[in-house]
C-alpha cells in the first residue's frame, strides 16, 4: 500500500469516490441491460412481434 | 465511386439497429478487456511508478482520476452533440438512442471531475470550492446533463423527446469551448492547460504517461458502457412498440 503522507485522506477519497461512481454506473448499465433483455424475451415468448417483424416474416 | 458506394452502404448497414446490436456483441468483449488492462496499467503507474511532484507532493496523484474525468465529461457532450445533429438532420432513431444513452455517463464523469477537483482544491488552494470560470462552467455542464436526463424521462414519446433534447444539447454546446478556454479568457484560480497546449505538455513524461493511460481507460470504459446502454435502449423501444401493438390488438379484439 503506497503511503501518501499528509495528503493520504484526499488521495484515497478521490480514488475511492471515482471508483465508486465508475463501478456504480457500470452496474446500473449492466443490470438495466439484463432486465430489458429479459422483458423482451418474455414478450417474444408470448408470441408478440413488432409490426416490422410481421412484415418481414 | 464504387468505394464511396460501399462505404455509404456499410454506414447505412450499421445504422440499422439489428446490425448495430450484432456489431456490439462482437466489439464489447474486446472493449471490456481493453478497459480492464488499461485501468490495471494506469493505476499501477499512478500509485507506484510515477514519482511524487516537486511542488504538490503526493496530492498531485489526484489528477490521474481528475483530468481524464474532465476530458470525458466534455468528450461525452461532444458525442451527444454529434448525435443530436443526426437526430435533427436525418431524424435517425439510432442517433436519438446514442444521445439518450450518453447523458447519464456524461453526468457520472462530470461528477468525478467536480468531486476529485474539490478534494484536490482543499489541500492545494485551501478551499473545497471557488466560483471561478472553470469550476462554474463545469458545474453548469453537470446541471445540463441532469436536465437532459430529466427531459428524456419527462417526454414519453421517444421521437418528440429526441427532438427537444437535441435542440437543448446543441444550444448547450456553447459551454464546451467556454470550459476549455475559461482558464485563458479569465483570471481563474484553476491552472491553465498543461497537456493540450501550444508548445507541448508542461508535465514530465514520468507523470504524464499514467494520466494518458488512465484517459484511454476512461475512454474505452465510456465506449463499452455507451454501446451497452444503446443496445438496452433499442431493446426498451422494441418492448414499447410490442406493448403498443398488443394494446391496439386488444382494442381491436374487444
Amino acid at each position: 500500500m503506497p503511503d501518501f503522507g499528509k495528503y493520504a485522506f484526499y488521495v484515497w477519497t478521490s480514488y475511492g469516490l471515482a471508483g465508486l461512481v465508475l463501478v456504480g454506473i457500470t452496474l446500473y448499465t449492466w443490470i438495466d441491460s439484463r432486465v430489458q433483455r429479459r422483458v423482451l424475451r418474455t414478450l417474444e415468448e408470448r408470441g408478440l412481434r413488432r409490426r416490422s417483424d410481421r412484415r418481414e416474416g | 465511386m464504387s468505394d464511396q458506394v460501399s462505404l455509404s452502404a456499410r454506414l447505412t448497414g450499421l445504422a440499422n439497429p439489428t446490425r448495430f446490436i450484432r456489431m456490439v456483441e462482437i466489439v464489447l468483449p474486446w472493449l471490456v478487456a481493453a478497459t480492464a488492462i488499461l485501468f490495471a496499467v494506469g493505476l499501477a503507474g499512478a500509485f507506484y511508478i510515477a514519482p511524487a511532484d516537486r511542488w504538490q507532493g503526493e496530492a498531485y496523484r489526484i489528477i490521474f482520476v481528475h483530468v481524464p474525468g474532465a476530458w470525458l465529461a466534455m468528450f461525452c457532450y461532444a458525442v451527444m452533440a454529434a448525435a443530436s445533429i443526426g437526430s435533427l438532420v436525418w431524424r435517425h432513431p439510432l442517433a436519438d438512442v446514442s444521445a439518450k444513452a450518453a447523458a447519464p455517463l456524461g453526468a457520472a464523469f462530470t461528477f468525478i471531475a467536480l468531486v476529485t477537483g474539490s478534494l484536490w482544491g482543499k489541500p492545494m488552494w485551501g478551499a473545497w470550492w471557488v466560483w471561478d470560470a472553470r469550476l462554474t462552467s463545469v458545474l453548469i455542464l453537470f446541471i445540463m446533463y441532469l436536465g437532459l436526463m430529466a427531459l428524456w424521462r419527462t417526454v414519453e414519446d421517444p421521437s418528440r423527446a429526441a427532438r427537444a433534447a437535441a435542440v437543448l444539447t446543441l444550444v448547450g454546446f456553447i459551454n464546451i469551448p467556454i470550459i476549455k478556454f475559461s482558464v485563458e479568457w479569465w483570471n481563474t484560480l484553476h491552472q491553465p492547460a498543461s497537456v493540450l497546449r501550444v508548445g507541448g505538455p508542461a508535465i514530465d513524461v514520468s507523470q504524464i504517461w499514467p494520466m494518458l493511460v488512465m484517459a484511454l481507460a476512461y475512454t474505452t470504459l465510456f465506449m463499452s458502457l455507451h454501446f451497452m446502454a444503446m443496445r438496452t435502449e433499442i431493446h426498451r423501444r422494441r418492448i414499447r412498440s410490442m406493448r403498443l401493438l398488443e394494446a391496439s390488438r386488444g382494442g381491436e379484439d374487444g
